[in-house]
């Protein structure tokens, strides 16, 4: 059942992503740029994402565990570090030059553009570096 | 760079829609909707019953938006303007910082907002001010 309601979301998210426009990187970056040509739909899609998010989970508070799972899977740590701070920059930059992050990157992989493609084989990499110089300093 | 239309209410609507997403996949499975977690949980290919659901999840996220794109001829409107080098830049930099920071705009943006975490809040107000301060400067300032 768990693999339903997965499915369920996948094709939500990607349903939403797209009708709202933001697998448009153009789209995104319209919104970020303060001084010109200014989109400012990102805002609407966050703000409707987010209101929404917030209600369901509120209803989900009540209940111990969700349907087709053993438990909620929360994080859990309060810390923030610079690690943190550090990573949402370094993600900031990847955003603002690209006008893509890893859902609408991953949905616009669709549409066949050559530049999906490459973002998404060197988010990738980012990603498996990370982990690795991660591993590489936990001595594991 | 290039226009584009300011469309409120499919933003609206299509962000109500990523919201119903995020509520369905914790009401059914327990999960945080991150797509960097999802998509880095895949790149582990350590094939058990997790990667099991980000794999469905990953596979329905591009089959909704095939679909949807039918009705909505986003394609013809698709437009990336920066180059090759600046794409593979900002996507490196988008996977390394997903991965220290635990999360994106779906991750933090969306879902850890929503459950009114502190570190979700401090990670989306920082990428959204360095985004916006990395494209305005890159076109105004730099002029790409």
């Amino acid at each position: 059942m768990e693999k339903i309601s997965s499915a369920v979301a996948g094709l939500l998210f990607g349903a939403g992503l797209t009708l709202s426009g933001m697998v448009n990187p153009m789209k995104v970056l319209n919104f970020l740029d303060l001084f010109g040509i200014h989109d400012f739909t990102l805002a609407f899609v966050m703000g409707g994402g987010l209101l929404t998010a917030l209600i369901g989970y509120q209803m989900l508070l009540n209940h111990n565990k969700p349907l087709f799972a053993s438990r909620f899977h929360m994080p859990d740590t309060p810390v923030i570090d610079a690690k943190l701070l550090g990573g949402a920059a370094l993600f900031g930059v990847g955003w603002g030059v690209s006008g893509m992050c890893p859902g609408p990157a991953l949905a616009g992989l669709v549409f066949s553009n050559s530049l999906s493609f490459i973002f998404v084989g060197t988010m990738a990499a980012g990603i498996l570096t990370a982990r690795f110089m991660a591993s590489v300093r936990n001595g594991s | 760079m290039s226009a584009t239309v300011f469309t409120p209410y499919s933003g609206l609507f299509g962000g109500i829609l990523i919201g119903l997403a995020a509520v369905v996949l914790m009401a059914g499975n327990g999960r945080i909707m991150g797509a960097s977690g999802i998509f880095g949980g895949l790149l582990t290919l350590n094939f058990d019953r997790n990667f099991a659901w980000r794999a469905i999840f990953t596979a329905c996220l591009l089959i909704g938006t095939a679909w949807t794109a039918v009705f909505t001829g986003i394609a013809q409107e698709m437009a990336f303007g920066k180059s090759p080098l600046l794409t593979a830049f900002g996507g490196f930099m988008v996977g390394f910082g997903v991965y220290l920071g635990n999360g994106c705009t779906s991750g933090h943006g969306i879902c850890g907002n929503a459950r009114f975490s502190k570190r979700s809040f401090v990670a989306t107000s920082v990428f959204l001010v360095v985004a916006i301060g990395t494209t305005s400067i890159l076109r105004h300032v730099i002029g790409i």
